[in-house]
């Protein structure tokens, strides 16, 4: 194999890489008594042999891993406009603060007492996310955003049952994003659709007839997931507010707006932010990220249990003695290390930095916008759109094109795909979120990516169904997988 | 301050190409009365040397350069240096969820590795691609056995973890779900008492909350007998001696991942897991890794059963989740890798070992005793006779060495638990021993001193 070809090449798995015998570990020599497992553990039933892991040493640990990751697309790696992720960059400095020795090894039942920093720290950025939502209040325990919507929605239910207030919905917009649905029902509300305006912002007046005694509240992301500004949030959040109902925050878009527009000043009662969108911690692939609730003063006796408190002496601590919470979500404090990188990304920036951030972040998408949407329209095109838009495909299939190809397509010319086929409202959806950290030439190289995939689709439309071409493996067969489910390595499933 | 890499040519071109005359611009559309006018609250921006600085300070301020002898779920295991260069490639570090399999087989690979590793440890043959916690992964297993069940009713041990009951029961109440909560003996086990017919789920931790091991095919028969489903919460080194769960019967097995590589980080974030038997598949929550074949017949792997998720089903998905904990995930196969079967069969002798030393120097402090008669592997719950139990927590932080969490509440409240990695020596031991008998020492004289003069000379120092 050439000496680079390993980046294109099958990699075992770690179980085939395996051999009997083979080993990394080493531990600290036993200075007491050696206890026989079957002596102290009588009546307990042992393992025959212990599960069977994989054996290897440890180069060859870490080459596996390093030709896995060679398999993979990451911002690092190049550009990674997928739309309502915010994959800007990572900075490192973060992964050196959260590494910091006096945060990594703080255990968390430590006491107090030798947590101080770490309290402060939360409390600090306590107040910063409600000055940057203009809201009162927060929890750190949701683990991500759709952890955070649950808290929420548990809050708003908390709420009305404690006012002697029975109330049944939630309405989500038909853009909503999937988690916004699955968390109402999690918390035991009925789904009432609210149809998007031919704008694509929320029907106003479809809203005040679906409103009534028996809401709950509103889940709503502004931007909405077409990139767009509910520019009658106001009027909104006063037909609610009328019926006693409230109003939700999905802060997945807040990259548009962090220090531009506030949430609570928009009329929202809790919102979640998710820091490793916003904030720029790392995705990990799919995580850990992390998603503070912020509230308003009504529905701060709520929150989660325990919450940072300072005593008069000037000390830190946690408070769980609240009578009303809603109780816990995640077992320790939530993710903690997170929350640190978070921390140092809002130092870093300050307030000014912020505002021009997300500035920068709707100018990016903007000029994106302005340069496709001759040949991929937006699916909503009357309102500007903030720091992501959506275009429709929807014109390709007239080459007998779709969405997808031209996105598999976009990764033989070093792309990853936008997101697509969300939301649902558009047809043949491509959700572009460029942020703030791309420069003019990688937007204008990706524009003429793009206006290059179009013209394709017409001169050469196989060209985009056999793609991608350039990648460890061609498209996947999902029907199979779905059918046979191989969910993990046996010894014949090679 | 911030990452954007505009010039202000970059700014002045860009702006003129959309039709704006500044970054302002950008947001006049929306109503005047919603904009932010004027700076912010907050501080100003930094430099990244700054910035560190003042992390630097924070982080001085905890005190973690403690002896941890602390337990509850997250544990001093020692991180090899191979799982940071595993997860900090930038490759991993920053993708996202592998929504495009072809630019993402790394990832998807990994956690099919690291399904198998967990099917491996809790002897079921299907895992999730990973959940937020252990306590969230107790909770989001409820809820699968009480769909599978169609009963809302669930029995918890009194010794699995309080963090994981109230999360149950957050959960649960918006859905009605009863709780109902079963105490441990004076083993500290939980007893496998009739199951009532209206049962979805019994769930217990092995070892559990007291450290204690569980009869866990006892449990799995009850649960059985009833129609119910039996959930184990795993620690998952107790399988480097014990049999796994799976294997004695259990339908659903989860876990706080911490012990696998992850750190400590005041507890966050490390992961749950989740697994279970063939049928409850469809059921699962979050993500799951399949293999399949490319168009060349290539052997690749995707997402799949993805009808089951959110952004598919909606209000009808078998769980909110979506961003998850992949990369702790990632750190746990690399760390179940570096061990390998007899790594983790060593880890977890060494564990026992030590723990069996500690329990035995420390009950020879002048009372102390174990809480419970149970046996147990790398952690146990004392009982400290006559003297507030966080008070005994705060003097021995002082003396350095952090054990806990004190046992909030059930038969053995006011116990204190330690744990004992493969990193305590004997010298820690003995140094924890001595602090303890002076800690309770001076606690027992500040009691009598409360008391008054007609309390009697204090008790307490070292028999041995
Ligand atoms: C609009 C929107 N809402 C909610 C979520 C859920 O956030 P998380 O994945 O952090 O749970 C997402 C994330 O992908 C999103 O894009």
């Amino acid at each position: 194999m050439p000496l680079m070809g390993d980046r294109l090449a099958a990699e075992p798995t770690v179980f085939e890489r395996s051999r009997p015998g083979r080993r990394s570990a080493t531990m600290p020599a036993l200075d007491v008594a050696a206890v026989d497992p079957a002596e102290a553990l009588p009546g307990v039933e042992l393992a025959e042999a212990p599960p069977r892991l994989p054996e290897m040493g440890e180069l060859d640990l870490l080459r596996h891993f390093t030709r896995l990751s060679h398999r993979n697309h990451g911002i690092d790696v190049g550009f990674y406009p997928l739309g309502s992720c915010s994959m800007k960059y990572n900075p490192r400095l973060a992964e050196v603060a959260a590494a910091l020795p006096g945060f990594r090894q703080l255990h968390p039942w430590a006491p107090d007492a030798a947590a101080q920093g770490t309290l402060a720290l939360l409390a600090d950025l306590e107040r910063w996310l409600c000055e940057l939502t203009g809201l009162r209040a927060a929890t750190f325990q949701p683990a991500a955003g759709a952890h955070g919507e649950l808290t929420g929605l548990l809050l708003i239910r908390a709420y009305h049952s404690d006012r002697g207030d029975a109330r049944r919905t939630i309405i989500v917009p038909d853009s909503a994003h999937g988690t916004n649905p699955a968390s109402a029902a999690m918390s035991g509300y009925d789904v009432v659709t609210v149809p998007s305006g031919d704008g694509g912002l929320v029907d106003v007046d479809k809203l005040e007839d679906l409103v009534d005694e028996s809401t709950a509240g509103l889940m709503l992301t502004n931007p909405n997931t077409l990139g767009l500004f509910e520019l009658e949030i106001e009027r909104i959040a006063a037909i609610l507010h009328r019926v006693g109902a409230l109003l939700y925050y999905d802060g997945a878009n807040f990259n548009a707006i962090a220090g531009q527009v506030r949430p609570g000043d928009m009329g929202f009662d809790v919102v979640h932010l998710n820091v490793h969108k916003t904030f720029a911690t790392p995705h990990g692939g799919g995580g850990p990220g992390a998603g503070p609730v912020v509230v308003s003063q009504r529905l701060a006796p709520y929150l989660p249990a325990p919450v940072v408190v300072r005593h008069d002496d000037g000390t830190w601590a946690w408070d769980a003695d609240r009578p009303k919470s809603i109780g816990r979500l995640h077992g320790f404090h939530g993710n903690a290390a997170v929350l640190i990188r978070a921390y140092s990304y809002l130092l870093f920036h300050g307030g000014d930095g912020l505002q021009t951030m997300s500035a920068k972040a709707v100018l990016n998408a903007n000029y994106v916008a302005s340069k496709v949407s001759d040949v991929l329209p937006l699916g909503y095109g009357q309102h500007q759109p903030m720091h992501e838009f959506v275009a429709t495909g929807k014109g390709l299939k007239a080459h007998g094109v779709r969405v997808t190809d031209l996105c598999k397509r976009l990764i033989d010319l070093g792309y990853h795909p936008p997101t697509n086929y969300f939301p649902l409202i558009v047809d043949e959806a491509l959700m572009v979120e460029p942020t703030e950290t791309e420069s003019q030439e990688t937007l204008d190289d990706f524009v003429a990516a793009l206006r290059q995939i179009v013209a394709e689709a017409a001169s050469d439309p196989q060209l985009l169904h056999d793609a991608p071409q350039t990648t460890p493996v061609t498209r996947l067969d999902e029907g199979r997988a779905g059918r046979e489910l191989v969910l993990r390595w046996h010894p014949r499933s090679g | 301050m911030d990452f954007a890499p505009h010039t202000d040519d970059d700014l002045a071109a860009m702006l003129a190409a959309i039709g704006k005359s500044d970054l302002a611009d950008l947001y006049r559309h929306i109503p005047e009365s919603l904009r932010v006018r004027g700076a912010l609250n907050l501080p100003p921006g930094r430099s990244e040397d700054e910035v560190l600085g003042a992390l630097a300070r924070h982080a001085a301020a905890n005190t973690p350069d403690t002896v941890c002898f602390a337990g509850g779920g997250a544990y001093d295991h020692y991180v090899p240096a191979v799982v940071g260069a595993v997860i900090s490639r930038g490759e991993l570090l920053t993708s996202y969820t592998p929504y495009q399999p072809e630019v993402s087989q790394g990832m998807l690979q990994a956690l099919f590795e690291y399904q198998t590793v967990i099917s491996e440890l809790t002897g079921l043959p299907v895992s999730n691609a990973s959940l937020y916690d252990g306590g969230s992964a107790v909770a989001e297993a409820v809820s699968m056995a009480c769909v599978a069940t169609r009963r809302n009713k669930v029995v918890l041990s009194a010794a699995l973890d309080a963090p994981s009951r109230q999360i149950v029961r957050t959960y649960g109440h918006p859905l009605g779900r009863e709780v109902a909560v079963v105490d441990h003996d004076d083993r500290g086990t939980t007893p496998a008492g009739q199951v009532a017919d209206d049962v979805a789920a019994v769930v217990i931790a092995q070892p559990n909350s007291l450290g204690v091991v569980e009869d866990v095919r006892a449990q799995a028969e009850a649960a059985h007998a009833a129609g119910a489903k039996l959930i184990v919460k795993l620690e998952p080194t107790a399988v480097g001696l014990l049999a796994t769960p799976g294997s004695q019967g259990a339908d659903l097995v989860i876990g706080e991942g911490q012990p696998l590589g992850q750190g400590l980080s005041y507890g966050g974030p490390s992961f749950g897991f989740l697994a279970c038997t063939h049928d409850q598949v469809r059921r699962l929550p979050g993500r799951v890794v399949g293999q399949t074949v490319d168009r060349r017949g290539t052997r690749g792997y995707v997402m799949t059963l993805r009808a089951r998720e959110q952004d598919i089903r909606r209000e009808r998905a078998t769980s909110n989740i979506c961003t998850n904990q992949t990369l702790c995930a990632v750190a746990a196969l690399v760390y179940v890798t570096w061990l390998g079967p007899q790594g983790l069969r060593e880890l977890a002798a060494a564990c026992l070992s030590r723990a069996r030393h500690a329990a035995a120097r420390l009950t020879r402090v002048d009372g102390v005793e174990l809480a419970v008669s149970g046996p147990f592997l790398k952690e146990f719950a004392l009982r400290l006779q006559g003297v507030d139990p966080h008070a005994v927590v705060g003097g021995l932080l002082d003396a350095g060495y952090l054990i806990g969490p004190v046992v909030p509440d059930g038969p053995t409240a006011g116990a204190v638990m330690v744990a004992v990695t493969e990193r305590r020596t004997a010298a820690e031991v003995e140094g924890l021993a001595e602090a303890l008998a002076d800690v309770l020492r001076t606690q027992r004289r500040e009691l009598v001193a409360a008391a008054g003069p007609a309390a009697g000379p204090a008790a307490g120092g070292e028999s041995a």
